[in-house]
């Protein structure tokens, strides 16, 4: 469904990251693992046009594009509800903006908003409910943006570990409730094992791939799955010697 | 009420009663400084005679209020969008203010006439600056991370303006208009004063030419209770459309 090659982008000369090649097809779970600074963000702000590539194609469904803004819905590590709108007209700003139906819109919010357990709190605002509740509301805000490729940046790096936990699970109905195709990238290597078809592990300073691991176990997955830990201590010891190189 | 919200009371209670005493005391005549409770006695007693010129006044500032907010706003709201704009139109903002408004008066009332025009105008150059300063500063500040949120839903420039940028500006709207209507009386007062046939600031140089201290202190004193007013009418609005914790 989408496929990226050789994409670079420099800041003075310097590269922030170059010759990143990506495969996603439909109905993935892609992670790109790495430590906080390294690009990461860099490289979704190149991928969604915010910031122009300076080399690479990318490709969506076999037809060249500049960038993925108008193709992929978006979820940041901060929820980015505006204060000023109830948790209803949060999750209804992307079919505002971009004109649609309004009562139709309205009808698949309140739908989305009680599967994801914010019925009752509809017509609440951001700064009366909970950091794990506001971060649903951005999950359905990012769902009404009805496009079938998701890009996460750190999703939920913002929220504490027990609420985490939960909202792990959330981010596995996107793939398996709506179908979504997903990137999403993380520092955090747990929830990258708990959630990935495939796991990208990345280098700091030109960022770039080093090393991409398979995981077709069955999901949800527990965290003490033999195989998850081997993967895990394989995975924390090329991190820690990419960061001794 | 709290302690700490006793001492601007107590401390102004202090002050008259030093004023009051004072004057007492050293017998000092009324037409060079009348004690407050004389100021206070005119102030009511003479109220008949200052309430039509308190209302040319309280009229001229809030037509430069109007005139200002439906200026200011669309100003603002043009230099934050094309950055040409404010490059070529601060240097003409930064310039209106720094002529004293003092030496603009005598030229306004030549051009305007002695009607409320000359002094509407003056009111709307002081209100006018804050306001487009503040709102711009606030304009500026949303964060990049929401803007790049509406850029990829898509939104056009007057869509973001509505649903993101104006409400995130407005905290410093509000701050901005609080002190162009603190202001506001400055503009149309010293437009009075330069040459006028009615107006609070008409009645002070009248009574000030015939020695009558006390009105002329009365009519400061209605000029800081409607400046105060409108001080509070502005907090309400504030308090009425900001309902929201950032």
């Amino acid at each position: 469904m989408l496929q990226v090659t050789d994409l670079a982008k420099y800041y003075h000369g310097q590269p922030v990251f170059s010759g990143v090649d990506l495969d996603l097809p439909a109905g993935r779970f892609q992670i790109l693992l790495g430590p906080s600074g390294c690009g990461k963000t860099t490289l979704f702000n190149t991928l969604t046009g915010v910031i122009p590539k300076d080399a690479g194609t990318i490709t969506w469904q076999d037809e060249p594009v500049p960038h993925l803004g108008n193709l992929c819905a978006y979820m940041h590590q901060k929820d980015l509800l505006l204060p000023w709108f109830s948790l209803m007209d949060n999750a209804l700003l992307p079919a505002r903006t971009r004109g649609k139906d309004m009562a139709a819109a309205r009808d698949r919010a309140g739908q989305l908003l009680i599967r994801l357990g914010l019925g009752g709190y509809e017509f609440h605002r951001p700064d009366q409910v909970s950091g794990g509740m506001r971060q649903r509301c951005a999950l359905v805000r990012t769902l009404m943006f009805d496009r079938d490729l998701i890009l996460l940046d750190e999703p939920l790096s913002a929220l504490d570990a027990i609420t985490r936990q939960r909202q792990q699970h959330l981010l596995l109905l996107l793939q398996t409730e709506f179908a979504k195709t997903i990137l999403m990238i993380t520092h955090d290597v747990d929830e990258a094992l708990l959630l990935a078809d495939d796991i990208f592990v990345l280098t700091p300073m030109p960022m770039g791939i080093s090393r991409q691991i398979k995981l077709d176990l069955p999901k949800p997955r527990a965290f003490d799955d033999p195989h998850l830990l081997r993967t895990k201590a394989d995975i924390l010891a090329h991190l820690v010697k990419g960061e001794a190189a | 009420m709290t302690r700490s919200g006793l001492i601007a009371p107590g401390l102004i209670g202090l002050i008259l009663a030093g004023w009051e005493g004072a004057v007492k005391i050293w017998a000092v005549p009324v037409f060079i400084l009348p004690p407050p409770s004389r100021i206070l006695e005119t102030a009511v007693i003479q109220a008949p005679q200052i309430l039509p010129h308190a209302a040319v006044t309280g009229a001229e500032i809030c037509l430069g209020i109007f005139l200002a907010l439906i200026t200011a706003i669309p100003l603002a709201v043009a230099m934050f969008a094309k950055p040409m704009v404010e490059k070529t139109l601060s240097p003409f903002l930064v310039a209106s203010q720094a002529i004293p408004v003092f030496a603009l008066a005598p030229l306004l009332v030549i051009w305007l006439g002695y009607g409320m025009a000359s002094k509407v105008f003056m009111a709307w150059i002081i209100i006018f600056f804050p306001i487009t300063v503040s709102l711009l500063q606030g304009l500026k500040s949303c964060d990049p991370e929401y803007r790049t949120l509406f850029t990829l839903m898509g939104a056009s420039f007057f869509k973001t303006l509505t649903l993101l940028y104006w409400p995130w500006a407005l905290p410093q709207f509000f701050a901005g208009l609080r002190v162009g209507v603190s202001v506001a009386t400055i503009g149309a007062v010293i437009g009075e004063w330069v040459g006028a046939q009615q107006g609070l600031g008409f009645l002070m140089i009248q009574s000030n030419a015939r020695l009558q201290t006390p009105l002329v202190f009365a009519a400061i004193l209605w000029l800081a209770a409607m400046g105060l007013i409108l001080w509070t009418l502005v907090g309400l609005l504030e308090k009425n459309i900001i309902t929201w914790k950032s």
